[in-house]
Formats: structure tokens, C-alpha cells, sequence
């Protein structure tokens, strides 16, 4: 099944929610909608689910127009970011559920959700209320809720959200086995770049109602398309610097290297927090800083620095018992920069992505 | 997050709609028809134009009413809130306590109001009513038949008595709905149990004091059948509410027109004073 | 500011706990420094709110005995512990204007109008919302709100402490950077003790200087970031701290060699016999993929590209592995092989980390 949005768009009062937008989503895959809160995420997602009506537009499946038909005749699942179960009914009953509105014969519910049961870890749970599970375990019954009946689209909507940090972790490195297992189209919804990294398939950044990239995960992740994109597309946040280019070199104070064949002008330099050093390391250039803060996670160190007006933000590998407010010189490989014209576009995508 | 938007769903509240027509509207029509004509029987009408309604302003006797009638709601909120609010703040917040206060709070609500009123008629008398004949033992000369200021008071306590357990259940609601942060945190700022009250809990409270207010102010303003039962209006006019009156006019005088012109405009004073109590009630929360 | 002693505190929510488990929080003794900045961290009852009650005077703790600096506040209400606390949802007074918000636990000290003024100018200062005092509360994003509760304690000269349950839950991935790195700088000037709960190890390990970890009602290790990272105490800890969290193969450790899968890797140091469930602890940052050869046999499942450094997921026998690369470094694309690192491999006996030095359990 092929899931097809076409110049769908969204207002309400009069406020865009969605602008314009196209999106192909192939047969079995699994698609990320990364932007922060009231990008549009969940708008979007209604909106293939069929429980909002766009304001423009039309909606295929597998090229049948759709726009109009209920959310009821369209096999699709949701998961919510709240733990939706049936309190009063037990798990079984819960997964249950939806084949029984679908009058699925008895024996063949049984199958499916003990099949389905087994694939969400629920097993040993069956017979008991969602109250007296985990957080965890709660969202897994609701995901094999969705999962159980087949349904061709299954939209989840920051299901880790209200979790526990480890568990979230424990889930998210399920779902893309769950995915695979299951053969639906999978839409997710995050606010958390790392989430869509580690989920892989393709990535739709979103920022202020418009997808402003849909491509394979690390390709929008390394080859942004603009410095919005990237922005969106970065935790802890890209760090930017205003240079100037001159005769194909471009230079930060006395830092400079070779810019390859643009233009002269302004441009927006953008580098992610990872790819700044303490040390010299072959081809870098050095970045005079002053260390506001250091953070210190057990494996590696995230500096807080301020270069003239711009605050940057650093990861560097190792424990760093740095003196706060001090200058701090740190090395930059240039191979690791973009550069964006001052409108925000792409102007050349960091050198080392190409070799990625 | 907005709202989903559906279109659809008002195809949904259409029977409704037309069940409200029906029993609201078109018999509202009725009454305006009747109140710019005049009838003497048969099926005879004649063109009144505001006739009725010109009378029913200049009447001395509705202007009394009318001035009973807002003294008397006025006082049943002035009372029923504040006693209201202070039952909700000191009933138990959970346990079997809770339960039990929930349920002994809800039972005068569930007494047919022509009861209440038989209840309150026999418990005031002073010769076998344990109210009145206790307050006559006590040497306090109490007789709600002939002194309009009992009367008054009786039907006054037998409201409160009444619908104190509404306004008291809404806050209650009200209330258990902030969470336990919140008073941790006046805890933490150490706020007076005064300053608790109109910082953290009158606010949250806004919402379902409108609708208390708002519910005690139509319903007292068309108290009919209560003080029907115990006073019958009396002693004189004392206790002729409104309602009463427009009774009095329609059925016992049968004068439909001015009977009709006197619902019309009723029914604007309500609209009108529930209209300026939400105003004023809401205009706190749209401003940020 | 003080400094806050926890003696052989323990709490149990039942009137008469007798089994182990009946304890929510069972016997503990911490001290924490005067200016600390301390994390609280654990998954959801694990113990750490109810140790926070305790400390915010919500809960009355069954034994033991909880001091700021010298002077016994287990019976002593909250509103005279002068502790501070942001919620995990943020409370403010929305009736009220920032600067009444911000005002409120002064003026209900009875403190001087004048004195008030200057107070909140400082801490609207401090906090950043110098610009949006007269403004209503109510209409201000969480992380505003947020930093008004913060203000709203800081703003006591004579706080003890300033408690955060959980204080990013509502806050947007880019707000929090920029949420933390106030808080820590304020820490910084300012000096107070905080003290930090959170599920978050991010969190924890970025704001404190001493991270106490939780399970099931204890307290299983408490120490500097990186401690807690690089010398796990408990397979807990090796779990629940760092992302991917420490890998766990069961191993028979004979002397200076763990042997696993009929594989044997060297150690660092020698052990002597050890009893019980044993197992080799080895964090996914120090083990190298190899092809053939030396190491443990390595099943690779999947690999996931998290940017900086990508996760190599596989089973080392029955067990889960974990291995992280750097991004940039290539992965041998037949990799069958995992070596660790022996300075960053640990033996775990019964859950415990078994120092080398003196080859007893850190239990």
C-alpha cells in the first residue's frame, strides 16, 4: 500500500496549521516526522489518518482518492502519546478488541492476538488490567492494539513520550523490529532527532507547518537542505557563524579554509556540536572561545561556548574539568561545515557527508 | 493543541435541535402571540400592539414582585455561595468519609420540590412542626402564617437547605481537581490558608462557580412551587415571587395578554442578568 | 544554604513492615554537602519521590533521622524547612503578575515592600524575565513558568535548599539545553544546594556534581559522573547509566581470564574464586569489532546511525551486546568477533561489582 498526500493542506480560524504539502509514503515503510512542538506533526498525521478533512487537497492510497472516505473504512491505526488502554478489560480482551468490532471468527482472534501478544513481549501479562502494568508494558498493549488488526497505515504520535528514559530506550530499539514484523506503512512522530536517527527509514523534518526535507534518515540528517533543516535536525542544537568568502576560501578571524567553487559573499557556516575538539587533528582550523559551562555525561563533555555573539554548544569525548569563563581554543576540521547563503538555503553541504 | 474540527458533527445535534423547536420555541411563539393581542373568549382576538406590555411595566403590583424577587435571589446567593464554598473546602478529600459526606450532600437534591415545601409547610407550624414549636418553647415568637418576616426567613432556610448541597458538590469538584503541587508549593511560600484560598483555589474554582452562580440565579428567580406550598404567597403579598404572581394573573385572573407580555418580559430579566453575571465572570480569564 | 545529613533513614507506607520489600525506602545514611548540586535518579518507584517527601517535610519518615546542618527537621513541617521546590508541572499563581509571583513568599514573611522590590529585580534578573514582570503568569510557556517557580525560591534569602522533581518533563528538546545550562550557571554564582530527581541520566549527570542512583528503595551507588560511568558499583548502575547501558555476559572468571562461549578474554586483574552468578560488565564504548581471531564470538543483528557515532546491536551468546563506533570509523563488514578493553572490563558476582584491589563485593 502506497500513501500518497497531494497539496493537502490545513487551516483553522483562519491559522495554517499544514501548508501545502506533498509527501509519497512507500509500501512498508518507515517514516519519521521529526519538528518540535506545533510544527504541524500531529495535524499531518490526522490528516492521513482521515480524522481531520483537509482544507486542500486530496489523499491516495495505493492511488485511490480517499479524502472522503471515514476513518472507519480506512484500516488505520493510532497510538497516542497517553497510554490508551480499556482499564476495566484485560490485556487480552484489550488486543482483543478490534477484531471483535470487525467480527473476526473466535479462533482466529485467538491466533492473532496471542500471535501479536508474543511480538509485543505480552505474553506472560494476558490476563491481567493495563492499571497493573508497567508505563512500558501499557504502551506495548496499546501498540498491539494497533498492530493486531492489520492495519495497512499505523500512526504513532510520540508514543515514548511519558515514558522512563531507560525504557523509552528499551522501546525504541523495538520498534524498528516491530516494524519489520508487522509490514505496515509506519508513521512516527518525535520531537527528539536522536528517536528518528535510531529509527531509521526516512525522515520528514517539519518546522512551522511545512516539511522542509523528506528523505532517507542520515541522508536528511548529513545533507540538510537548508540551515532550518539542520536546525531542527540537531540535539544539542547546530551551532552557526556568519563568514565571508573571498576568492573560494572562507574564514572565521584568522581560522580559514578552502571553500571549494562558491561565489564570493555572506554565508551562514553551520557545524554540529560532535564535530568540534580539544586537539588538533590533521586539516583543522582553530576557533578562539570563551567556556561558559561544562556538562559532564560520564563518557563525554558538553562545553558551552560563546564566540563574539554566538553561542555554541560542544561534544567532545572524555571527562573535561575545564575552569569556567576561561578562553578555550577549539579545533574545527572544515570538512565537517556548511554552508548556507544568508536566506538559509544549502549552499554547500559539509565536505565529509559526500564521503559518508 | 486546537480542537479537531467537525462539520459533521453538528448533522449529529440536529434531533436535538428540533426536539428544543418543538418544546421551547414554538410555544414561546404562543406566548408572543398572546401578548400583543387581546381576547375575550370564544376565539375572538384583537390587535393589542404593546398594549400589555405598557401596562405590565406600569404595574405597581409586578413592580413589587419583581423588587421581592431580585431581593430574593440576591439573598439566596449572597448565602447559598459562600456556604457553598466553605462546605466544599471542609468536606474530606478522600476515604470512606468522602463517600458518606458525597452521599448526605446529594439527598436533599433527589426530594421532589412540592415534598420540600410539605416538609418545611409541617416542620415551621408552631403547633405540631418540631421547628416552630421548638422556637415558640424557647420563648421566640415565631409564626411564618402571619408575620411576613418568618415567612420570609422560613423559605429563605428552606432553599439554603435545599440547594446549598449544589453549589457546595460543584466546588467540591472544583477542588479536587488541583493537584497537590500546588498547595505543597504555598506550603513552600508560606501562604496564609486565606491567601491559599483566593490564589490558588477561587481561581481553579472559577469555571464551576459560574455555573453555581448561574444555576442558583435562574432557578431562585423562578421559584414557584416551594413557597406555593408553605405560604401560598402570603401572609398578604409577602412572599409573591414572581413566578407566583404570573400564576396568580394567568390562571386564577385569566388575563392571557398581560399574562403573556408579563412572561416575555421575565424571561428577559433572566436572560439579561445571566448574561451580565457571565460576562463579568469570564472577563478575568480572556484577558492574559 | 546547609548542609542536609540523612541518618539510617528508611520509610515504609505500611504501619508495621516486616519483609524487605515492604519498605518503600529501605535504611540509608547520605550526607550532602553545603553549595552541592546532587541528582536523585531512578526509574519510576524506585523510591526517589518518596526520599524527596521526606526531604520537603511531606512525609514523616518511619525510622531514622533527617538534619540541615545541625539541627534535627524530621517532625518539622514543610513551611519551616525554608527549602525551595520546582515541580515537574509547573506552578504558578495565575491570577497574579510575575512580579506578585515572584513577590509572594516574601511578602508572606512580612518582609518590607522596599526590600521586596529590590529582592525580585535581582531574581527576575537572575532568572532572565526582567522584561515580563508585569505581565499575567498565565499566559507565559512552560519553560517560563518553570523558571518563575525557580525564581519564586531563589528569591528567599534564607533558603536551605532548592528541590527539582523532575523539572523538564513539559519542556521542549531545545528549551531544555538552554534550561540547563541556566541552571547550572546559576548554581554557579549562587551557590545553593540543589538537589535534583529525575528518570533522565542525561539530566542527572549533566546538572550534578554527585549523582545518587535508586533501585528498589535503595540507594546503590552515589558518586561523581564519572565514576558512576566508568566503575559501575551495581549491574544496575552499568545498565541504567549510559545509552546504550553496560553490557552484561554471563562468564566464569578464573584468575586474570573470563572465559565466555568457550572463548576466553584477558583481564586486567586476578581474581580469586568467585561465587554465584558471575558476569563480565564492559560498557559498549570500550569494545572493538574484530573479524576472526581473539575476542568473544559476535552475532551482528543490526546497525544504527545516531550520527556521531553509530550502535552495532548482536548477541554474545545468549546475551544482548551492544558496540559503539565512531563515526568516520569503518565497520568490518564480516564482524564476528567483539574484544573489550581490559582496563574498562568489570566482574560482577550476585550484581555486585567485585573490586580488584581488595576482591570484595562493593555490597
Amino acid at each position: 500500500m502506497t500513501l500518497e498526500l497531494r497539496g493537502i493542506s490545513k487551516s483553522v480560524g483562519g491559522r495554517v496549521h499544514v501548508h501545502s504539502t506533498d509527501l509519497t509514503l512507500r509500501p512498508g515503510s518507515m517514516n519519521v516526522l521529526l519538528g518540535p512542538t506545533l510544527a504541524g506533526k500531529t495535524t499531518l498525521m490526522r490528516l492521513m489518518a482521515g480524522l481531520d478533512r483537509p482544507t486542500g487537497g486530496r489523499v491516495f492510497w495505493n492511488g485511490q482518492d480517499v479524502t472522503d472516505q471515514r476513518v472507519q473504512d480506512r484500516r488505520v491505526a493510532m497510538v497516542y502519546q497517553q497510554f490508551i488502554n480499556y482499564p476495566s478489560m484485560s490485556v487480552y480482551d484489550n488486543i482483543a478488541s478490534p477484531l471483535r468490532l470487525m467480527r473476526v471468527a473466535r479462533d482466529e482472534i485467538d491466533r492473532r492476538v496471542r500471535e501479536t501478544a508474543e511480538m509485543m513481549r505480552l505474553t506472560p501479562m494476558l490476563q491481567r488490567r493495563p492499571l497493573e502494568l508497567s508505563g512500558g508494558q501499557q504502551q506495548r498493549c496499546a501498540l498491539a492494539r494497533a498492530l493486531v488488526k492489520g492495519a495497512g497505515l499505523v500512526l504513532l504520535d510520540e508514543p515514548l513520550a511519558n515514558l522512563d528514559y531507560k525504557l523509552r530506550e528499551e522501546l525504541r530499539a523495538e520498534i524498528p523490529r516491530i516494524f519489520e514484523e508487522s509490514g505496515a506503512i509506519f508513521v512516527y512522530a518525535t520531537t527528539e532527532p536522536e528517536e528518528a536517527l535510531l529509527l531509521g527509514g526516512h525522515t520528514a523534518a517539519l518546522w512551522e507547518g511545512r516539511v522542509t526535507q523528506f528523505g532517507p534518515t542520515p541522508q536528511v540528517y548529513r545533507a540538510p537542505r537548508d540551515a532550518i533543516t539542520a536546525r531542527v535536525f540537531s540535539d544539542p542544537p547546530m551551532n552557526f557563524k556568519e563568514v565571508a568568502l573571498k576568492s573560494g576560501r572562507a574564514g572565521i578571524h584568522s581560522a580559514e579554509w578552502d571553500a571549494g567553487d562558491l561565489r564570493d559573499g555572506r554565508y551562514l557556516a553551520g557545524f554540529r556540536a560532535a564535530h568540534l575538539s580539544l586537539h588538533e587533528t590533521p586539516g583543522s582550523v582553530p576557533l578562539a572561545t570563551v567556556l561558559d559551562t561544562t556538562e559532564i555525561t560520564g563518557a563525554e563533555t558538553f562545553l558551552h561556548l560563546r564566540h563574539g555573539q554566538d553561542r555554541w554548544v560542544g561534544l567532545v569525548e572524555g571527562v573535561h574539568k575545564l575552569d569556567h569563563g576561561q578562553n578555550l581554543t577549539v579545533w574545527l576540521d572544515p570538512a565537517h561545515i556548511y554552508l548556507f547563503t544568508p536566506e538559509g538555503a544549502l549552499a554547500r553541504a559539509a565536505p565529509y557527508a559526500a564521503a559518508a | 493543541m486546537d480542537k479537531p474540527l467537525n462539520n459533521r458533527a453538528w448533522f449529529l445535534v440536529l434531533p436535538v435541535l428540533a426536539l428544543v423547536a418543538f418544546s421551547a420555541v414554538l410555544p414561546l411563539m404562543t406566548v408572543v402571540n398572546y401578548s400583543v393581542q387581546d381576547t375575550f373568549g370564544g376565539n375572538q382576538f384583537f390587535w393589542a400592539g404593546l398594549e400589555w406590555f405598557e401596562e405590565v411595566i406600569h404595574s405597581d403590583r409586578i413592580r413589587a414582585a419583581l423588587g421581592r424577587q431580585i431581593l430574593f435571589s440576591a439573598i439566596i446567593l449572597a448565602i447559598e455561595i459562600p456556604l457553598g464554598i466553605f462546605v466544599a473546602l471542609n468536606m474530606p478529600k478522600k476515604g470512606v468519609w468522602a463517600s458518606f459526606c458525597l452521599v448526605l450532600m446529594a439527598l436533599p437534591l433527589l426530594i421532589p420540590w412540592n415534598v420540600v415545601g410539605t416538609i418545611w409547610q409541617v416542620f415551621g407550624r408552631v403547633d405540631i412542626g418540631l421547628l416552630g414549636y421548638a422556637l415558640s418553647s424557647l420563648g421566640i415568637d415565631y409564626n411564618y402564617v402571619n408575620d411576613p418576616i418568618d415567612a420570609w426567613v422560613t423559605v429563605i432556610v428552606m432553599d439554603v437547605w435545599h440547594w446549598t448541597s449544589l453549589v457546595a458538590l460543584l466546588c467540591y469538584a472544583g477542588l479536587q481537581s488541583i493537584p497537590d503541587a500546588y498547595y505543597q508549593a504555598a506550603r513552600i511560600d508560606q501562604a496564609s490558608r486565606w491567601k491559599v484560598f483566593r490564589y490558588i483555589e477561587l481561581p481553579k474554582m472559577q469555571g464551576v462557580l459560574l455555573i453555581a452562580v448561574l444555576l442558583r440565579f435562574m432557578d431562585s428567580f423562578m421559584i414557584y412551587t416551594e413557597p406555593f406550598v408553605v405560604t401560598g404567597g402570603g401572609p398578604g403579598n409577602a412572599t409573591t415571587f414572581l413566578s407566583i404572581d404570573l400564576v396568580k394573573m394567568a390562571v386564577g385572573q385569566f388575563d392571557l395578554g398581560p399574562a403573556a407580555a408579563f412572561s416575555l418580559i421575565y424571561f428577559l430579566v433572566i436572560l439579561l442578568i445571566s448574561f451580565v453575571f457571565y460576562t463579568v465572570m469570564t472577563k478575568e480569564q480572556e484577558t492574559p | 544554604m546547609t548542609r542536609i545529613t540523612l541518618e539510617n533513614l528508611a520509610h515504609s507506607y505500611l504501619p508495621n513492615p516486616s519483609r524487605d520489600e515492604d519498605w518503600a525506602l529501605k535504611p540509608m545514611t547520605l550526607t550532602w554537602q553545603d553549595g552541592g548540586a546532587y541528582a536523585l535518579l531512578g526509574s519510576s518507584g524506585c523510591g526517589k519521590s518518596t526520599l524527596l517527601n521526606i526531604i520537603s517535610g511531606l512525609l514523616v519518615p518511619s525510622q531514622g533521622r533527617i538534619l540541615f546542618g545541625d539541627s534535627d527537621v524530621t517532625g518539622l513541617p514543610t513551611a519551616e524547612r525554608n527549602i525551595a521546590q520546582v515541580f515537574q508541572f509547573p506552578v504558578v499563581y495565575d491570577t497574579m503578575s510575575v512580579r506578585d509571583n515572584l513577590a509572594f513568599p516574601l511578602r508572606n514573611r512580612g518582609l518590607a515592600e522596599a526590600e521586596v522590590g529590590a529582592r525580585v529585580a535581582e531574581v527576575a534578573e537572575m532568572i532572565g524575565m526582567s522584561d515580563v514582570l508585569d505581565r499575567r503568569a498565565k499566559g507565559l510557556t512552560a519553560d517560563a513558568k518553570q523558571k518563575i517557580s525557580l525564581g519564586r525560591g531563589m528569591v528567599r534569602q534564607d533558603v536551605n535548599a532548592i528541590l527539582f522533581d523532575e523539572p523538564l518533563t513539559v519542556i521542549d528538546p531545545h528549551m531544555k539545553w538552554e534550561l540547563r545550562t541556566q541552571l547550572k550557571d546559576l548554581h554557579r554564582r549562587f551557590g545553593h544546594t540543589m538537589i535534583y530527581v529525575t528518570h533522565d541520566q542525561t539530566e542527572a549527570l549533566t546538572f550534578a556534581d554527585q549523582v545518587v542512583v535508586m533501585y528498589d528503595g535503595r540507594v546503590v551507588q552515589a558518586g561523581t559522573p564519572e565514576a558512576l560511568f566508568n566503575a559501575p558499583e551495581h549491574t544496575f548502575v552499568g545498565y541504567f547509566i549510559g545509552s546504550p547501558g553496560m553490557n552484561l555476559i554471563e562468564a566464569r572468571v578464573e584468575g586474570a581470564t573470563a572465559h565466555v562461549e568457550g572463548a576466553s578474554v584477558a583481564l586486567a586483574h586476578g581474581y580469586a574464586p568467585l561465587s554465584g552468578k558471575t558476569q563480565l560488565g564492559i560498557r559498549p564504548e570500550f569494545l572493538r569489532l574484530g573479524t576472526g581471531g581473539a575476542g568473544l564470538p559476535f552475532a551482528l543483528r543490526r546497525i544504527e546511525d545516531v550520527g556521531h557515532h553509530r550502535i552495532v546491536r548482536g548477541h554474545v551468546g545468549g546475551a544482548e551486546v551492544n558496540v559503539i563506533v565512531p563515526e568516520g570509523q569503518p565497520i568490518p563488514e564480516a564482524a564476528d568477533r567483539v574484544i573489550p578493553d581490559p582496563a574498562h572490563a568489570h566482574v560482577y558476582a550476585d550484581d555486585w561489582r567485585v573490586d580488584p584491589a581488595t576482591q570484595e563485593r562493593a555490597a
